[in-house]
C-alpha cells in the first residue's frame, strides 16, 4: 500500500506544497463578505419599514433586531482582520485595530437602533 | 427574542464563518490553484466557494453534527470547478496541459535549484484522471486525512483509501517512465 514509498509521498508532499492564497485576493474576498452582512443589515430595514405596517408583522422587528446586530458583528470582524493586517505597528497596531473595532461595533448599534 | 433550540444566533454563526473562513482559506486557495493551475481561475474559484459557504453556512453546520467542515468547503470548490469546466466545454488548457505556470511559481519560491524531480512530479499529477488528482492534491496540499477525502469526494473510507493508493501507483509509473 501508500507505506510502501514513503520517500516517494515526500516528494510528493514537497511538490504539493500549500499555495498562499495572493493578498488582493484576501482584500477582496474580505470586502465582498463585508458587502453581504452589510446588504443584509440594510435589507432588513428596509423590509421593516414596510412590515410594520401590517400588525400581523409587529413582531418581527425584535427578530430583526437581533439579525441585523449581528451582521454588523460579522462586519466588524473582518474589518479587524483587515486593519490589523494593515497596520505597519506590529502588536501596537493591532491594539489600535482592536480599539478601532469596538468604536466601530459601537457606530453600527448605534447605527441600527438609531433608525428605530 | 427567542431562537429556536435548532438554531444559532446570528452573530454566532457570523463569528463562527469569520473562524471557518480564517482557517481555511489556504486550504481552499491551495485545492483550487491546483485544481485548475491558474491563479486567475484559482481566485475566482476560491472566491466563489466562500459565497457558496457564507450561504449555506447555517445549514451545514447543523448537518455536520459537530465534525469538521473542511471536507464541505472542499467539496463547493470540487462543485464549482466541475461546473467551470462543464461551462467552458473543455479543459483547463494552461494547468492541466501545460504546467508551466505551476513549476515556474515553486522554482521561484520553494524549490531548491536543479531538482527538477519535483517538475516531473507536478507534470505527472495533471496526467492523472481528475479524482486521484484530487485526492492526492486534498492529501499532499492540504493535509487531509482519508476520512476527510472521502467526505469531500462523496465516497467510501474504503474505496478513497484504494483511489489514493492507485494515484500514488499510477504517478509513480508517470515519473519513472
Amino acid at each position: 500500500m501508500t507505506e510502501a514509498v514513503p520517500n516517494f509521498e515526500g516528494l510528493l508532499r514537497e511538490a504539493l506544497a500549500p499555495v498562499e492564497p495572493p493578498a488582493d485576493l484576501v482584500e477582496r474576498l474580505e470586502s465582498t463578505l463585508t458587502s453581504i452582512t452589510e446588504m443584509a443589515a440594510d435589507e432588513l430595514e428596509a423590509w421593516e419599514l414596510s412590515a410594520m405596517r401590517d400588525p400581523r408583522n409587529w413582531a418581527r422587528p425584535a427578530a430583526a433586531l437581533v439579525v441585523g446586530g449581528t451582521a454588523g458583528a460579522a462586519l466588524v470582524l473582518l474589518r479587524a482582520r483587515r486593519r490589523a493586517h494593515g497596520s505597519p505597528g506590529g502588536l501596537d497596531g493591532v491594539l489600535e485595530a482592536a480599539e478601532r473595532t469596538i468604536g466601530d461595533i459601537g457606530r453600527e448599534a448605534r447605527k441600527l437602533l438609531g433608525d428605530r | 427574542m427567542t431562537e429556536q433550540a435548532s438554531h444559532k444566533p446570528k452573530a454566532q454563526l457570523d463569528a463562527e464563518f469569520s473562524e471557518l473562513y480564517r482557517a481555511h482559506l489556504r486550504d481552499v486557495y491551495s485545492y483550487a490553484y491546483y485544481r485548475v493551475g491558474d491563479h486567475h481561475d484559482a481566485e475566482d474559484l476560491t472566491e466563489q466557494t466562500f459565497l457558496q459557504a457564507y450561504r449555506h453556512f447555517e445549514r451545514a453546520q447543523r448537518e455536520s453534527h459537530g465534525r469538521p467542515l473542511r471536507p464541505w468547503l472542499i467539496r463547493i470548490a470540487h462543485n464549482l470547478a466541475a461546473n467551470l469546466y462543464r461551462d467552458r466545454s473543455r479543459k483547463p488548457v494552461s494547468p492541466i496541459d501545460d504546467t508551466t505556470t505551476l513549476t515556474a511559481m515553486h522554482t521561484t519560491e520553494q524549490l531548491v535549484e536543479g531538482r527538477d524531480e519535483l517538475s516531473r512530479v507536478l507534470d505527472g499529477v495533471q496526467k492523472l484522471p481528475d479524482d486521484r488528482r484530487e485526492a492526492l492534491i486534498m492529501r499532499f496540499a492540504l493535509g487531509m486525512d482519508n476520512r476527510e477525502i472521502a467526505r469531500a469526494l462523496g465516497r467510501s473510507d474504503g474505496a478513497t483509501k484504494v483511489l489514493i493508493h492507485r494515484a500514488i501507483k499510477q504517478l509513480e509509473e508517470i515519473v519513472h517512465d
